[in-house]
């Protein structure tokens, strides 16, 4: 079957940088999946998107969706690609309706098609209490999912999202994880770019890292499932925390006992921590071991590793925040 | 949100009513008019903005400054100063073409256009469409204004139809270098620096007074300002007095008021679209 997506050796240099945004980039998607573009800020993902999406040309190198070229089928690939942007890409001044149904105008459907089409878009995404309202007046999370109900026209074949949720309080990250759900579900195959693990763990079937690691430019540092990441860097970790440190010992052996690894033990902030298999079961356990032990404990979570923590084990190197 | 399948499915490549490519190039350009046009509609304040500023120039320009100013070899400074502030205006238009292009290009409209299956053309035709219908509605408004402070066109209607045309057409020249300006720059502050320009640009011509007033040199740019053909040509189609002046550019101001804005969209236009199709690529 032919890739939904495919990048080789992307190289991509802005007019007047010194660095290069994308150096070998590398990616191939397979129709029908989800697959995540993991990345701290200035890594390079916006940069792989506008490529991938005709809007930006590579220096070198060869990408292709649905098997056409970006470079040299242009007209072919945007018959294909959905593109919901870094910042929603809706008209602020017409109402929600008025914008469906002009996209819908300019995706060539009949006018009657672009109005029925805006209404069962409007129905599907929960807009259609505001479908009169100026996109000005839309919260953060409306707005996006209008975008998306644009990029969902005409259902494309390949839908490119980035950063769809940066800036979205949680309710809005959950509603616009909802209909990314709703479009794959569609067959629509999803490529998203995001700054969070735990996005790309919820929505992606694969994920690659983007990163710039020393003089580099940015390109993929690991590939996998979520899962095959996430062993990569090291599972979650659980953290406990006593009220007085003469429960130390006694805190440390628990935790052992529960993890069934070595714990860090920190005497000054009195936090014992390990990294863990399965997270609920481990959180079970150790409630129910505390109570049974008499530890007085301050805090107890079991968290995933964070971002930093990836990049940490990854790159051997914390992130470096490139301005974008 | 029902049930997921409902939102689509996969049809992509298929577009619906597949047609000529010169017919959609027209239905998407008035598919996007009509969106520029029910801005305007939405805000009213802002039609109601780029309509009152050019009235204010008038009544500032009628009352306050025009009694200092007069018509060399003899006539009413008001006669000859209204089609300096018709043209002034039409040139005020340039600003306003660019600053539509910008907001849309850092909103993300425009790339999402360009990612979409649509002619490039589409959207600047578009662009320029609405920009002419506005710029007709605040030349309109500009004409009755004048009246009512006493301009009078004396030259029959059909040169007064002449005179409106040549009007829109530098209109219509200086639109596209709003729109290739609009898509070259990338900050706010680029748009505020040719808003300023203008009025430089507009006050060395022969808008508000005659280029033999001026130094040699300047005169000699002033008059070579396409703005200044522009309006010699309507003081003249208007039987409003002008400046005059010996040289050959003051002695065809209606060819060059033809010529100039031709000259103009041959040279943006194709520019536009080059860099729209080719925009940060
Ligand atoms: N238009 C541009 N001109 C010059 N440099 C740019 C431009 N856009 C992005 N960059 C640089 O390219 C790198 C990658 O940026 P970007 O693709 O936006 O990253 P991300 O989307 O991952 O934050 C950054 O170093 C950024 O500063
Ligand atoms: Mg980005």
């Amino acid at each position: 079957m032919t890739p939904a997506v495919t990048a080789e050796a992307i190289r991509k240099r802005y007019p007047g940088s010194g660095a290069l945004a994308l150096d070998g980039f590398d990616l191939s998607v397979p129709p029908g999946t989800v697959h995540g573009l993991l990345g701290p800020n200035g890594a390079g993902k916006t940069t792989a998107i506008r490529i991938l999406t005709t809007l930006l040309r590579a220096d070198s190198g060869r990408a292709t969706i649905a098997g056409f070229d970006v470079g040299t089928q242009a007209a072919h690939v945007r018959r294909q690609i959905g593109l919901v942007g870094q910042y929603a890409a809706v008209d602020e001044i017409l109402d929600g309706r008025r914008n469906l149904v002009m996209f819908g105008r300019l995706f060539h459907l009949s006018p009657a098609g672009a109005r029925s089409r805006a209404d069962e878009l409007l129905e599907r995404f929960g807009l259609t209490g505001a479908a009169g309202r100026s996109v000005g007046r839309y919260s953060g999370g409306m707005r996006r999912r209008l975008d998306l109900a644009v990029s969902m026209i005409l259902a494309p074949a390949v839908l490119f999202l980035d950063e769809p949720t940066t800036g979205l309080d949680p309710r809005g990250r959950a509603e616009v994880w909802d209909a990314v759900r709703a479009l794959v579900a569609g067959g629509t195959t999803v490529l998203l770019t995001t700054q969070y693990l735990d996005e790309a763990d919820q929505l992606a079937d694969r994920i690659s890292v983007l990163a710039h690691m020393g003089e580099v430019g940015g390109r993929v540092i690991a590939e996998g499932t979520p899962d095959e990441l996430r062993s990569r860097v090291g599972g979650d970790r659980i953290d406990l925390v006593v009220h007085h440190p003469a429960d130390l010992p006694a805190a440390a052996g628990l935790v052992r006992r529960v993890t069934g690894s070595e714990p860090e033990v920190d005497a000054a902030t009195r936090r014992v921590a390990a990294p863990v298999g399965d997270r609920m079961a481990a959180l079970a356990a150790m409630v129910h071991g505390l109570r049974e032990e008499g530890i007085d404990a301050e805090d107890l979570t079991v968290r995933r590793p964070t971002l930093d923590e990836v990049f940490l084990q990854l790159t051997g190197a914390p992130t470096v925040e490139v301005a974008a | 949100m029902s049930a997921p399948a409902d939102v689509g499915h996969v049809r992509a490549g298929v577009l619906p009513a597949e047609g000529s490519r010169l017919r959609w190039a027209l239905t998407d350009a008035a598919t996007l008019t009509g969106r520029y046009l029910a801005h305007l509609r939405h805000q009213p304040a802002e039609l109601a903005g780029a309509i009152g500023f050019p009235i204010l120039l008038v009544l500032m320009f009628a009352f306050l400054l025009g009694g200092m100013m007069a018509v060399p070899g003899g006539g009413d400074y008001r006669q000859a100063l209204l089609p300096g502030l018709f043209t002034m205006t039409m040139l005020f238009g340039l600003s306003a073409t660019m600053v539509a292009v910008v907001t849309d290009a850092q909103r993300g409209i425009t790339d999402r256009f360009r990612s979409m299956p649509m002619a490039p053309s589409a959207v600047l035709v578009g662009r320029a469409a609405a920009d002419m219908v506005t710029s007709a509605i605040t030349l309109g408004a500009l004409l009755l204004v004048g009246l009512a402070v006493g301009w009078r066109p004396s030259g029959g209607p059909a040169a007064f139809v002449a005179a409106v045309g040549l009007l829109l057409l530098l209109r219509f020249a200086l639109l596209w270098v709003g729109i290739y300006l609009g898509l070259l720059v990338r900050s706010p502050g680029a748009v505020t620096a040719v808003q300023t320009l203008e009025f430089p640009f507009g006050f060395l011509s022969g808008l508000f007074v005659a280029p033999a007033t001026m130094p040699l040199v300047v005169g000699a740019v002033a008059e070579w300002n396409p703005l200044s053909s522009t309006a010699a040509a309507t003081r003249a189609l208007f039987g409003n007095p002008g400046w005059g002046g010996d040289s050959w550019v003051a002695q065809h101001p209606v060819l060059m008021a033809v010529v100039w804005p031709l000259v103009i969209v041959a040279v943006f236009a194709p520019l536009s679209v080059h860099r729209y199709r080719e925009m940060s690529r």
